[in-house]
């Protein structure tokens, strides 16, 4: 910065309409001065009049920014968007459409041309640079100024070293005061000042913040003191165990969100499983018709009723169920009632129904995925590191998932039809020689299980691609489900859902995606050594049955 | 021991009989008859099959040869696998190996490292490439890898009494997560891109006519032999037995045999005959890569069977003839109706021809007799 005692009258000038600034004189005061300041702080432009002077307009944002002037922000942004205009009289004016408004004169100023348009040289983004820095830190509102100060947190530039310490000096609030001293610390790594590094150490430990890992490094590859190589070596640990449990925290949380979707799919395969000793592999395709479900309800409420559009997902909900629930109990009529007892042929038939269903999907809304756009309140999320996001979405998908495990434990335990599932999931001949129609209870289960896939597919919608072939990405993980969490119980598919979401997320960064799936197949392997029935079997004949 | 495996349900399907086979004989003698007609006629004469047919009906051979594999377990045995693509794309790969290395120094980079390792910046042969530079080698990996996969994993599902649609999924499981394996390029098959752009197998250059001939030739026997060395199983008293497992398994059980055992044998030696299949194949169609190993790839391959006919051998190696041309003709001409028509073709076998295409051929003579009666 330059210093002001070069201009002494300018600087008087400026002085005196500072401490008015805030003081109740009123704008023509300031108006007045203003041109004051600008007459005698450009005489250069008097005499050579052709192009803004790039020294000018340099002195004249320190002084504004040194006075800490209200209008001298507006004049480094508009200068920073090429919509600043220099009058011949040297006076600044915003271009703001076909108008030229005046930055420090009366309103109805007009321009005398010819008008210049300056341009940002690297001479003046220097000065540009720190002005801004420096009036947001200096700025009243605490808001503004911290962020600020992380904004400058992340990429402190050497240039600004003086005013991060000046604004350090006279801040006063913690949060900032430690951003501040963050920033300044990125720069001091570096400083020959022993004490300036010891500092810099210190807020590194401070803060601990993995971005600024290297920063650490570098300080201690070159450090000789031993007391800041200490220091710096605490701030290097304590950043990687900081990284390692905030990680560990994401995986926890991406896995519990991934079981939870594993847990939705999974529940509607492992019910009809259970009643009918069938594998529905068009199972995946219903989380399909799910996604898609959503995908039209959200269209049908962007053309007819886009100012309710947030509400889309909570219509595509029921609308969802609905039809994936109709075209289970559809599939379960023309196909698989005629397949009763034969298991094996199930699962071919309803591999030929997902055929034809990706197909027609295909046909229908193109091979490519479309869009579900996350409606506006589960956008965003909470950032634990730059890498581990907390999305509201995964979030809402985790709720959404508890609530259909309520949902379909309520209509296991509490309606008549959940009463003539279990029935028959325990003994089908003893249900039936009981009164229980057997099969209307397997067209209702079906169309259950399959209603429960679909509420996984506006779920799946939130947090993935929505394509044709959505479903096929999930039907082995949530087959492993249910091959490890056994049949007929809800516990063993939540626990096996969970455990294999968990079980994934965490392999990952050990043994990479592929080896973690393969690692938990040989696990599945194993454990149905040990206990055939998976985790929870029902006790008794019903077990041997398969 | 004879009284106790006569007191076992009898099969409810018989094996191949006489009739059964004469459909299948007619069609080994027209296929082997193919390249001989073509090693004699001149290229431009009627009878001359184009080079494409060639390779295609050689590709037919192979699956045909996996769908007799296929019929032996689950025809005879019960055991729906849903993952034999990945012992025929084993197969195929320990060739395509072999293939590799062969191609020597001719490759993009002129290396002799296959051009993939170059092109990931690798300095020597992986260890468990050594050796593939052996076609015989390669030949016995071919049918080594499938076989003791299918063996050890064969062995830990047996042996916990996993059936059914159990065991069915897990075989899915299996191949996905080996085809996941394989996309890698640190798993050192070439990733994505497979293993592709061979020059020459034991000396004879692949773009011959010769060559697929002779390759048509091995197809074609191999055929031959699987079918054949499947029917002695199957006659076998072993073949009995399986039956008995296949329907019912407690009961076989009761009566001492071990269907453990069994079923272990047959569905190693399955997986065996499907990696030859693939070890046949990958030369013909020059390339291999993990997309063989699709879960989808491999209930496709079921489907060969039940359009055929479970439990008939012959007819399963027909169904996979039927599908394929099928599937030749549709992705041809009408791409976007393939799918639907084998969604269909799923559909329709389950629900209206549990006996496949040989299960007609009874009907068909019931009703010509009926014909003949009326005068």
């Amino acid at each position: 910065m330059q210093s002001p005692q070069k201009h002494g009258a300018v600087s008087s000038a400026v002085n005196s309409m500072i401490s008015s600034a805030r003081s109740p004189k009123g704008w023509l005061w300031h108006v007045w001065m203003a041109v004051v300041v600008l007459m005698t702080a450009t005489p250069a432009r008097a005499v050579d009049d052709h192009a803004p002077s790039g020294a000018a307009l340099e002195q004249l944002i320190s002084e504004l920014v040194a006075a800490r002037h209200r209008q001298a922000l507006p004049l480094v942004e508009s200068l920073r968007a090429g919509t600043l205009r220099i009058d011949a009289k040297g006076r600044p004016f915003v271009q703001r459409e076909a108008e030229l408004v005046p930055l420090l004169d009366p309103p109805a100023t007009t321009p005398e041309p010819p008008i210049e348009t300056p341009i940002m040289t690297n001479q003046l983004r220097r000065v540009v640079q720190p002005a801004i820095a420096s009036l947001s830190l200096s700025a009243e509102d605490l808001d503004t100024r911290r962020r600020a100060a992380e904004e400058l947190a992340k990429r402190p530039s050497a240039e600004l070293e003086d005013t991060l310490r000046a604004a350090l000096e006279r801040e006063t609030d913690d949060e900032v005061r430690s951003a501040l001293r963050l920033a300044l610390a990125q720069l001091d790594v570096r400083s020959p000042d022993t004490a300036r590094r010891l500092a810099a150490a210190q807020a590194l430990r401070d803060a601990a913040d993995p971005r600024l890992r290297s920063d650490i490094e570098a300080l201690l590859g070159s450090e000789d003191d031993p007391e800041v190589r200490a220091v710096a070596q605490a701030a290097l640990t304590r950043t990687d165990r900081k990284v390692m449990v905030y990680g560990a925290l994401g995986h926890l949380f991406y896995g519990i969100s991934l079981g939870s979707v594993l847990i939705i799919a999974a529940l509607g395969l492992a019910i009809t499983f259970g009643v009918m000793r069938v594998i529905n592999m068009a199972h995946g395709e219903m989380l399909m018709l799910g996604a898609y479900s959503t995908f039209v309800v959200q269209n049908w409420f962007r053309d007819h009723l886009p100012q309710w559009i947030d509400a889309s997902l909570i219509v595509a909900i029921p609308v969802a169920f609905a039809i994936t629930c109709a075209v289970g109990i559809l599939l379960e009529r023309t196909v698989i009632r005629f397949l009763y007892g034969r298991p094996l042929e199930t699962l071919l038939a309803t591999w030929g129904i997902a055929l034809i269903l990706i197909q027609a999907v295909r046909l229908v809304f193109g091979a490519q995925n479309v869009t579900v756009a996350n409606p506006s309140w589960l956008s965003g999320g909470v950032e634990l590191l730059p890498s581990v996001v907390l999305t509201h979405s995964r979030l809402a998908v985790i709720v959404f998932s508890v609530l259909v495990v309520t949902f379909v434990w309520a209509v296991l335990q509490k309606t008549h039809l959940g009463l003539m599932v279990r029935a028959v999931t325990q003994n089908r001949e003893m249900a039936a020689s009981i009164g229980i129609a057997t099969r209307r209870v397997d067209m209702w289960t079906f169309g259950v299980g399959s209603g429960v896939a679909g509420l996984g597919g506006v779920a799946l919608s939130q947090i993935g691609n929505v394509g044709p072939e959505l479903g096929q990405t999930y039907i082995v993980d949530s087959f492993m489900v249910v091959v490890l969490g056994g049949v007929g119980k809800l516990a063993g598919t939540v626990l096996g859902a969970a455990g294999l979401g968990l079980l994934n997320k965490f392999l990952e960064p050990a043994a990479g995606a592929v080896l973690g799936k393969i690692a938990i197949l040989a696990f599945i392997i194993l454990f149905i050594q040990k206990r055939p029935q998976g985790l929870f079997a029902l006790k008794g004949r019903a077990a041997e049955v398969v | 021991m004879n009284a106790r495996a006569a007191s076992v349900t009898l099969p409810k399907l018989a094996p191949a009989s006489a009739p059964r086979s004469l459909p299948l004989a007619a069609l080994v003698l027209l296929l082997l008859s193919l390249p001989l007609v073509n090693a004699v006629a001149p290229t431009n004469s009627a009878v001359h099959v184009p080079d494409y047919l060639v390779t295609l009906g050689g590709k037919f051979l192979c699956y045909a040869t996996v769908a007799v594999a296929l019929d032996l377990i689950w025809g005879f045995c019960g055991i729906l696998s849903l993952g034999h693509g990945v012992f025929f794309a084993l197969g195929g790969y320990a060739l395509g190996m072999y293939l590799m290395l062969s191609i020597g120094e001719q490759g993009v980079y002129r290396s002799h490292l296959p051009d993939f390792m170059v092109f990931l910046d690798w300095k020597e042969l992986p260890w468990f490439w050594r050796g593939f530079g052996n076609f015989f080698f390669a030949a016995a990996a071919a049918m080594v890898v499938p076989g003791v996969l299918a063996f050890l994993f064969g062995f830990l599902a047996f042996r916990s009494r996993i059936r059914g649609v159990y065991f069915s999924i897990i075989t899915q499981a299996l191949t996905y997560a080996l085809m996941l394996l394989f996309f890698r390029n640190e798993t050192g098959f070439g990733g994505n891109n497979g293993l592709t752009d061979f020059k020459h197998i034991y000396g004879y250059p692949l773009h011959e006519a010769s060559t697929r001939l002779g390759l048509y030739a091995a197809s074609a026997a191999l055929l031959v032999g699987t079918y054949f060395l499947c029917r002695a199983i199957v006659r076998s008293k072993a073949g009995r037995v399986l039956r008995a497992v296949r329907d019912d398994e407690a009961r076989a059980r009761f009566c001492g045999y071990d269907p453990t055992r069994y079923k272990l044998f047959v569905w190693t030696l399955s997986a065996v005959l499907c990696g030859l299949a693939g070890a046949l194949y990958v030369p013909q169609v020059g390339i291999i890569n993990p997309s063989e190993m699709q879960p989808s790839n491999s209930i496709e391959m079921a489907i060969w069977v039940a359009v055929g006919g479970r439990g008939t051998l012959s007819g399963a190696a027909l169904g996979a003839f039927l599908v394929n041309g099928a599937k030749s003709w549709f992705t041809g001409a009408v791409p976007d109706l393939w799918l639907f028509v084998l969604g269909a073709l799923f559909i329709a076998v389950t629900l209206f021809l549990p006996q496949g295409v040989m299960g007609l051929w009874p009907k068909l003579e019931r009703s010509l007799r009926r014909l003949r009666r009326r005068p």
